[in-house]
């Protein structure tokens, strides 16, 4: 029993990189309709930042932190500005290839600049167990967890209170309309992006100190990952990235510590198509019929 | 049949003879040595998988991302059988019927993943097909059978040139003569509406089946023919990055052009070889040159349409008579209109 | 026996009933118009009859056959067929691509004779290209033939539309407000249309339209819904001087 409670807390640790991966995805699919595949490297670039930071300076945890988020939000305004805003009219498949592209292309770029080798993240938050009951649980863990919650209820409110954020759902639900009430719709896609790119980051650089590693293709997994928490939660809709994420990496940690870990993959994916034909707009999602 | 479309099929044929000829004549003299050869086989491996997938993404107006699961299950198909009775019959014999179960065990699989999937549309059927090939390379990876992670060894390496050049040859004009017959013409207006398509008596469902199990047949003939090329098949080969590179030539060279996918899948399977000089740059390059491709490009190279001799020649005669009358004139601004 | 029969029918949309106990019978050539406000259920009724929406109550049969819970292509294959208010065409495709599709059930070749190119294939392809020319020729289309539909002025897209439709050779043909969005000149192009339809094809026609006048002028009998409910039925003349319907229309 104390050994699953600890794989619960592990899965909802886990599941919080994913759900703040997922966040990126579902807010850029809610504006512009595109799933982002870049986004994944986005949340490689932050971990990279981090490393950069960590090895070269002594800058506190939340500093580098900070700093990596700011950056990466800034890239990713710039993959949307370059890469992507020019092909707004064009087939949706087109965006869909250039952020392949985009994808691979910092990919590439992370190869070149630091090699295929992984790179060992320093250890940023000190590493010892917090003894909650009879649990045994990581400061890494623990310090994931919370990050992660204090960024989504950031977020919830950012988008709930603040005009901008209001602003961001206004087009979400209906560009054409967003317009005529005179928002400034690139500008809102910026944002989105970079809010997305952030959070991204913050995942990634959790993730890194998680698996202790930096990579060039550090983000294709999770980002693949968090991308299925996104659909599962119901695309588009920021609850149900949330959902999505802690329900994926419960499910991920759990099959691994009692059924197999070659399989978990495959469970993860299974569960991805049940939920797609059982109800295709996920779970939090509503069902939407074509109009004739 | 009438002489228009019989000169256009002999154009046609005379051309494909023409690069086949070239190209073994080149091979026997040692032009292209077996490095070069190693790629157009490639090339023509990509030419049937993207060529397949276009039917679906292209024709039929389906976003699918898991086509390098049908390739996977072809690839096994295909090798486990000729693995089994290599050595009993002749090769080209073999190969042949290799190809065929793979496509049938593709097909089978399209059919059953392609009948709750393809209720989904848009980006839903994208993702529900992106995680079936994601299972079919987990499965892959951990049954017995297949050899799992540590790949499957021993397939006969019976594909050559000649064998490849003629499948995607004849792969092309299959797909050519589905999509310009009364069932191509169903599969466009359901890409065209899906909500017309049906009122006016089109059997979607059945037509979105029929074309995706027909592409999932032909991308097991590729991954068969891949099988036996490489000799040696491993899972993670197969994984989501193989479907979005045959997703990208579709799409590079038009969704719904067969000539855009040859172009294509020649031009991007040259490319990253081409670049190997620039060594740790060349995979930058090629997702750069990507990038800027869709941003100039966005509908592809050849759109929606086909390349062909008679428009090629139709419009070349144009351009000339426009030329000649311009010259006439003397030119808008004074100058010969030569150049 | 009436040819499309609506014996009762009803719909709900959760909590709302947009159409309630909706009866219509037409007969055999007849031209039938359902008219009413907006919001009043008509698109609502005409989705029912073509298999889009399934009536939570009630029964629609075409022919003596039920078609209720059947797909939008049987109905077509039992000999419904209709256009949309909104025209859907195959717009990146030709005009006579567009009439060819909707003829296909007349094409009997399998897949494979379209692959090995059987005598089958060409004979029926001959026979379709033929068919669908002379078919253009009745509308006087036939010069637009090669054009992209797409590229069509909007009077010839609902043209194109209409006979597309007719291409599925129907008994009934079921047209949803054809001429919203018209300028009177495409008006009367349509209703010149739809009497060529009736010259030339033994079809009844069910038409909605909220264009008093269009239905007036041509339809030989009038169906007047409102909040879903029929609230009048009759001539032309009937319906004219009903005063329910003058309620509704110019209100009291």
């Amino acid at each position: 029993m104390v050994l699953f409670l600890q794989q619960m807390i592990n899965g909802l640790s886990v599941g919080s990189i994913y759900a703040l991966i997922a966040l990126g995805y579902t807010m850029v699919y809610g504006i512009i309709r595109l799933i982002n595949f870049a986004h994944g490297e986005i949340m490689m670039v932050g971990a990279y930042i981090a490393f950069i930071l960590a090895v070269n300076t002594s800058l506190p945890f939340i500093l580098i932190l900070l700093i990596s988020m700011v950056l990466s939000a800034v890239i990713g305004v710039l993959v949307e500005r370059v890469a992507y805003k020019p092909l707004r009219k064009a087939p949706r498949i087109s965006v869909l290839i250039t952020a392949i592209g985009v994808s691979f292309f910092l990919q590439n770029l992370a190869l070149v600049i630091f090699k295929a080798d992984p790179k060992i993240m320093p250890e940023l938050i000190e590493k010892k167990p917090i003894a909650i009951g009879p649990l045994q649980v990581g400061t890494v863990t623990v310090t994931t967890l919370a990050l992660s919650i204090v960024f989504m209820i950031a977020l919830d409110l950012f988008v709930k209170r603040t005009k901008p954020g209001k602003a961001m759902r206004a087009v979400s639900e209906d560009k054409d309309a967003a317009v005529l009430m005179g928002i400034h719709v690139n500008k809102t896609i910026s944002l989105t992006f970079a809010i997305g790119s952030a959070l991204g980051a913050l995942g990634g650089v959790l993730y890194g100190i998680t698996y202790t590693q930096v990579f060039p293709t550090l983000g294709v997994l999770p980002g693949l990952k968090a991308f299925i928490a996104a659909v599962l939660g119901g695309i588009g809709l920021i609850p149900g990235a949330v959902l999505g994420g802690f329900v994926i990496g419960m499910i991920e940690t759990i099959t691994k510590a009692y059924l197999s870990s070659q399989w978990s993959d495959a469970i993860v994916f299974g569960l991805l198509i049940i939920v797609l034909i059982v109800k295709p707009t996920g779970i939090l999602g509503k069902n939407e019929k074509e109009k004739v | 049949m009438n002489n228009k479309m019989l000169k256009n099929y002999a154009i046609n044929l005379a051309v494909v003879i023409l690069i086949f000829t070239g190209l073994m004549g080149m091979m026997a003299t040692g032009m292209l040595n077996k490095y070069h050869q190693g790629i157009i086989i490639f090339i023509l491996i990509n030419v049937i998988l993207a060529s397949s997938l276009n039917l679906v993404t292209g024709f039929l107006g389906q976003l699918t991302l898991g086509h390098a699961g049908f390739m996977a299950v072809g690839a096994y198909a295909s090798a486990l059988f000729s693995v089994a009775l290599k050595g009993q019959m002749p090769n080209l014999l073999l190969l042949i019927i290799s190809l065929i179960i793979g496509g049938i065990a593709a097909s089978i699989v399209g059919i059953v993943i392609g009948i709750p999937a393809l209720r989904l549309r848009g980006d839903y059927l994208a993702i529900i097909t992106l995680g079936f090939g994601e299972v079919i390379r987990v499965v892959i990876n951990n049954i017995k059978i297949t050899g799992g992670a540590q790949g499957l060894t021993g397939i006969p390496r019976i594909a050559s040139f000649q064998s490849a050049f003629w499948i995607a040859a004849l792969v092309i004009l299959v797909l050519y003569r589905l999509t310009h017959s009364k069932q191509g013409r169903a599969i466009l207006s359901i890409r065209e509406d899906e909500v017309a398509a049906e009122a006016v008596g089109v059997r979607t469902t059945y037509y979105k089946v029929l074309g995706f199990a027909i592409a999932a047949g032909f991308a097991g003939v590729g991954g068969g023919l891949y099988a036996h090329y490489i000799a040696f098949l491993d899972p993670n080969t197969f994984g989501f990055m193989r479907s979005v590179e045959i997703l990208v030539i579709v799409v590079l060279g038009g969704m719904g052009s067969l000539t855009g996918t040859i172009v294509a899948a020649t031009v991007l399977t040259i490319l990253p070889e081409a670049l190997r000089g620039f060594s740790d740059f060349r995979m930058l390059l090629y997702s750069f040159m990507l990038i800027v491709m869709m941003l100039f490009r966005p509908q592809g190279l050849f759109g929606t349409g086909e390349f062909s001799w008679q428009t090629l020649y139709d419009r070349t005669k144009l351009v000339h008579s426009a030329l000649r009358k311009r010259e006439k004139r003397g030119g808008i601004d004074g100058s010969t209109g030569s150049k | 026996m009436a040819l499309l029969e609506a014996n009762n029918i009803s719909i709900q949309f959760g909590g709302l009933k947009a159409v309630d106990n909706f009866n219509l019978q037409i007969n055999d050539k007849e031209l039938v118009g359902l008219i009413g406000p907006n919001g009043a259920g008509k698109t609502t009724v005409f989705n029912m009859l073509t298999g889009v929406y399934m009536p939570t109550e009630g029964d629609i049969a075409l022919d003596g056959r039920s078609i209720v819970g059947k797909k939008p292509y049987e109905i077509v294959k039992m000999g419904a067929s209709r256009t949309f208010q909104n025209i859907r065409l195959f717009k990146e495709l030709t005009v006579l691509e567009n009439i060819k599709i909707a003829y296909h059930h007349d094409l009997h070749y399998s897949t494979l004779s379209s692959i090995l190119r059987l005598p089958s294939f060409w004979k029926y392809e001959k026979l379709a290209e033929e068919a669908c020319l002379e078919f253009l020729d009745i509308f006087e289309m036939r010069e637009y033939a090669d054009t992209l539909a797409k590229n069509l002025p909007y009077g010839k897209q609902r043209k194109l539309e209409i006979a597309r439709a007719l291409a599925t050779k129907p008994k009934i043909l079921m047209l949803d407000e054809p001429a919203a969005g018209m300028n009177p000149q495409e008006t009367h192009e349509l209703m010149e249309t739809i009497s060529l339809i009736r010259k030339n094809f033994n079809i009844a026609i069910l038409l909605i339209e909220h264009d008093m006048s269009l239905v007036m002028g041509i339809c030989e009998k009038i169906v007047v819904l409102d909040y879903g409910k029929v609230i009048a039925q009759g001539t032309a003349e009937e319906t004219k001087n009903n005063k329910d319907v003058i309620r509704v229309y110019l209100g009291e």
